[in-house]
């Protein structure tokens, strides 16, 4: 390949090059934040300077950013957070008892005193005790040992890292790692990155997108002709699906991990974030042990959560951990020294996984305020995932399985021939065509669902239901009135 | 399905590995066993003792193992807390309890955040005001030499950065193997990122007795040795030093340059240490101004990566975990797949991103917060300052220990003349002889350092790493208990 002659320079062939470069880096990708998101930033800019759109401004309803989207943090988490930044504010009178005592408690378990100051790779040890005994409140009194805890910049981090430890083998050999379709898309760039091979198994949309067994076992074997599968991914509660699995089903999945030696990663960031009635959060954990010894000694996991999801909403601090279980001893030391090259996970956001797994207890101050603030944020998600379902559902063409928790609309679109070889002769995948002519007209920007993967043949989108109650309604709306012009045009 | 038994050599041992999952990355196992591990968990045990009141010679452990100025008792800066705090909690903004400077730059941080608030993801490549904030305070400190935003990528601390830019680097499918020149002694971290991705360190020895000097010859040396073993592709430098603190002059700088361009060799810096200078005629300048100043070939060809990070100099700030890299001269194919790259990492934390804005357009004189802030510089430069002439003193005084002036960074690295006797003790225990001098030294005389072999030195030689941003009455206290626990040593093992 020829370089590139730069301000009529040439080049004498640069060390970095297409061909040169790590392969698998050519092969990641992210489409959450992907080329729609960087159009969507485009026309924002364009908008700023005073170019004329049909809109006024680019509701981004693609990436799962609550606070974005106006959702107000949690004043407890806040306050407490603030004085860990400038602990002179522990002499204000302003601030709550319990608010000053949490500050103290964390600063106190910094070096130095100071949140500046590097933690161990594996996290402050009394933030793990803190998280260990939030599982085992969690978990009906499951013990949980700290030492099984790793904090992390976000559940993101923790993934890629188990990973990295995982993926190994050259060829036929090289680790497959089972992920849903659809999925999050981190998965798949991480796998891109690493080399490994992924296998998709489909949830099924018919059935509320739930996980089948069977389906499982087919996407397995096939697997197996040419890879090594030790890995299978489930996110619960699902991402972008919503789904969230019965309690059968976590048993099913953990009894299939057991016969087939799979390690399992579970996904639990929306832990908190389920509406529809009769559904419940199982952690894959709980119900590990519940099936057992025969299950609980054996079948390899790990669980991961953060504190960008459920009703806090503070993607920004990058906080998250994951607990492993019945990992070898010696891939422990291991999984030691990968944390380590990274030095720590940033403090601020270890300081708010705590407040996060110990929040205010009911004879506290803050208690009263936290309640309130937790019960609105996670019931209006609850009302907006109803809304969002059946204004979808009015619309013909568009089909939505009930949006049973996370934060987003996973719908499925019919589109006519027409605009699939319209999108086709625009070399544009149909979905993403679709997707494009929304934020060009309506200014609304969704992920399309080839970015995360779909059964051949039908097209979905992704939308979160994060916008505020009246402008989601009015993007609801619109999207609706896009679609039936969209059908239209190209009828 | 058959559980897959698995034999595999550890510590020259055969292991049968039972069903586990025991088949992972066999990078992970070259990474480098870390003694220190042991060490730091004696460190930690010795502190939790001293907190149940067990009696030791000494009341509280030293911890002078890492680069962390406010773990070893330095405090932060208060304009930068200051405005920290009001960004996390906004009502502070309104509050006549802090400065007015304070209240108006937090409100300004906020306002570039998404929804006003720390809690939102930024764009994946940074906030991009700071992202332009970044290039403005490269751009000054360079004699204004232009620096381009989209060339910059604001990451969760250096480490993260100088990972991605190895991951990118690093042709797993290629035969022979990517190979990176490493200094020698080196920082631990970015080598193990080295080794975890599957490429080769080609070591280069800085000269000792030149005050750590980088030598082009040793460049050479050691590029040749990589012959018919790796395909080197890049060269680590680290300007100011650590463990070593050397600050290279320009000509070195240069020669550098020069070596990267004739060898085709991508240039990865770390200059986290850019504020920590401290010899006379001693002056900090940067890869990307000497290489612009060198003009063409060079300066349109040869492809650099600066890291810097709000970890060091005078934040310290080492647990916000921010930094950032600066790319000269890539391609722009790559350029994107990097972008790409970075994009799924999500973001850096915001509060460091904010720290990073405040390093990079500190308070002026005429702000309110100015004084305070200009005082508190100084007063960390004076401390520093003071500190490694000390050592500088004291180590040379003592038999068996010498080390060259400090001239930057924030380490010192000693040399431990050790006995024939204190080796073969080590030996008998199955230590690494400056582990074994490290873990006396915590033990008797709760000073908590960092053994040579971790860092990288010439066979036959032994050092030892501490950190020199302590306060002043902490680094005396320091060098109190090692002349004291050094001379018991020596005559111990004489």
């Amino acid at each position: 390949m020829s370089q590139q002659a730069v301000n009529g320079i040439s080049h004498r062939g640069r060390v970095l090059t297409l061909d040169s470069m790590n392969p698998n880096v050519k092969r990641v990708e992210y489409a959450v934040r992907g080329p729609i998101v960087q159009r969507a930033v485009q026309i924002e800019k364009e908008l700023k300077e005073g170019v004329k759109k049909p809109f006024t401004e680019v509701i981004k309803a693609n990436i799962g950013d609550a606070h974005a989207m106006g959702q107000k943090p949690i004043t407890f988490f806040r306050q407490v957070l603030a004085l860990c930044s400038y602990p002179a504010l522990l002499e204000d009178s302003k601030f709550p008892e319990d608010v000053k005592k949490r500050a103290q408690r964390i600063l106190e378990a910094c070096g130095g005193h100071s949140i500046g100051a590097y933690s161990t790779s594996q996290g402050i040890e009394c933030i793990r005790q803190d998280v260990a005994r939030y599982i085992e409140k969690r978990d009906g009194g499951i013990p949980s040992n700290p030492d099984n805890i790793y904090l992390s910049t976000g559940a993101s981090d923790a993934i890629v890292t188990i990973l990295k430890l995982l993926v190994c083998g050259e060829g036929r050999d090289r680790t497959g790692v089972m992920i849903s379709i659809p999925q999050y898309p981190l998965y798949s760039a991480a796998l891109a990155d690493l080399g490994a091979v992924q296998i998709n198994y489909y949830l099924d949309e018919d059935n509320c997108w739930s996980l089948n067994i069977a389906e499982l076992r087919r996407a397995l074997n096939a697997a197996r002709e040419h890879c090594n599968p030790r890995v299978l991914c489930i996110i619960n509660p699902g991402n972008p699906t919503g789904q969230v699995q019965s309690r059968q089903c976590i048993e099913d999945v953990i009894r299939f991990a057991k016969e087939e030696h799979l390690f399992l990663m579970a996904d639990e960031v929306y832990q908190d974030n389920v509406y529809a009635e009769g559904c419940q959060f199982h952690s894959f954990k709980k119900v590990l042990f519940e099936m057992g010894p025969e299950y609980s000694n054996t079948v390899e996991m790990a669980s991961f959560h953060s504190t960008s999801k459920c009703y806090m909403g503070e993607c920004g601090f990058r906080g998250g951990y994951m607990e492993v279980i019945n990992l070898d001893p010696e891939v422990k030391a291991q999984l030691i020294k990968l944390v380590s090259v990274r030095l720590c996970p940033p403090v601020p956001g270890q300081a708010l996984l705590d407040l996060v797994v110990n929040p205010p207890q009911p004879d506290e101050p803050s208690y009263a305020t936290f309640m309130t603030e937790r019960t609105a944020v996670l019931s209006t998600l609850a009302e907006k995932a109803r809304l969002t379902e059946q204004i979808f559902n009015t619309v013909p063409g568009i089909t939505c399985n009930p949006v049973q928790g996370a934060m987003y609309t996973f719908p499925c679109i019919t589109l006519p021939q027409k605009a699939i070889d319209k999108a086709k002769e625009l070399g544009l995948v149909p979905d993403m065509f679709y997707c494009m002519r929304l934020l060009e007209e309506d200014g609304i920007c969704l992920v399309p669902g080839s970015g995360f993967g779909q059964r051949e043949g039908t097209y979905h989108f992704r939308m979160t239901i994060l916008p505020p109650t009246d402008k989601l309604k009015v993007v609801l709306q619109k999207i609706r009135e896009f679609h039936l012009r969209f059908t239209q045009e190209f009828s | 399905m058959a559980a897959r038994g698995l034999d595999l050599i550890l510590h020259g041992a055969q292991v049968k590995l039972c069903d586990k999952l025991k088949d992972i990355n066999s990078n992970m196992w070259n990474m480098k066993q870390l003694e220190y591990g042991a060490l730091a968990r004696r460190a930690n045990r010795i502190k939790d003792e001293l907190r149940q009141g067990v009696r030791k010679p000494y009341k509280e452990v030293i911890d002078v193992f890492q680069g962390d100025l406010h773990g070893a008792g330095m405090k932060p800066l208060t304009f930068v807390r200051q405005v920290l705090a009001a960004c996390v909690y906004p009502p502070l903004i309104n509050s006549n309890n802090l400065p007015l400077d304070v209240r108006q730059r937090a409100q300004e941080e906020l306002g570039r955040c998404v929804g006003g608030s720390v809690g939102s993801y930024s764009a994946a490549a940074g906030i991009p005001e700071i992202v332009h904030s970044i290039s403005e305070f490269i751009k000054r400190r360079d004699g204004g030499i232009p620096s381009h935003p989209e060339n910059i990528y604001i990451s969760p601390g250096s480490q993260w950065s100088i990972s991605n830019i190895l991951n990118v680097l690093v042709n797993r499918e290629a035969s022979p193997r990517t190979g990176v020149l490493i200094p020698v002694p080196f920082y631990n971290k970015t080598v193990l990122s080295i080794t975890q991705l599957g490429a080769v360190t080609v070591p280069y020895y800085l000269s000792e007795e030149q005050g750590w000097a980088l030598q082009v010859d040793e460049l050479q040396r050691a590029l040749e040795s990589a012959k018919g073993v790796c395909n080197p592709v890049a060269l680590y430098v680290i300007n100011p030093g650590n463990p070593a603190g050397y600050v290279q002059s320009q000509k070195s700088v240069q020669e550098v340059i020069r070596f990267a361009w004739e060898k085709r060799l991508f240039l990865l810096v770390d200059e986290l240490y850019q504020d920590c200078v401290y010899g006379e005629n001693c002056e900090f300048v940067s890869y990307k101004r000497t290489l612009s100043e060198m003009g063409p070939p060079f300066s349109g060809t040869v492809e650099l990566a600066s890291f810097h990070s709000v970890s060091k100099g005078f934040l310290g700030e080492c647990g916000l975990r921010a930094g950032y890299v600066e790319l000269v001269n890539l391609d722009p194919a790559v350029m994107k797949h990097i972008h790409t790259l970075s994009s799924k990492d999500s973001c850096t934390p915001i509060l460091g991103q904010i720290a990073l804005d405040l390093m990079t357009d500190p308070p002026k004189p005429g702000d309110p917060s100015y004084p305070l802030y200009k005082q508190e510089i100084e007063h960390i430069r004076a401390v520093l300052v003071h500190n490694v002439k000390r050592v500088h003193e004291v180590i040379n005084s003592l038999p068996g220990f010498s080390c060259p002036p400090l001239e930057g960074g924030l380490f010192a690295f000693p040399r431990l003349n050790l006995t024939p006797k204190a080796i073969q003790k080590a030996k008998e225990l199955g230590l690494q002889p400056d582990t074994f001098y490290c873990t006396r030294l915590l033990e008797e005389g709760g000073v908590f350092t960092g053994p040579g072999w971790e860092y990288g030195q010439k066979e036959g030689t032994y050092h030892i790493r501490f950190c020199i941003a302590a306060p002043q009455d902490v680094m005396e206290e320091l060098l109190r208990r090692l002349s004291s626990f050094h001379m018991t040593f020596m005559k111990d093992f004489s």
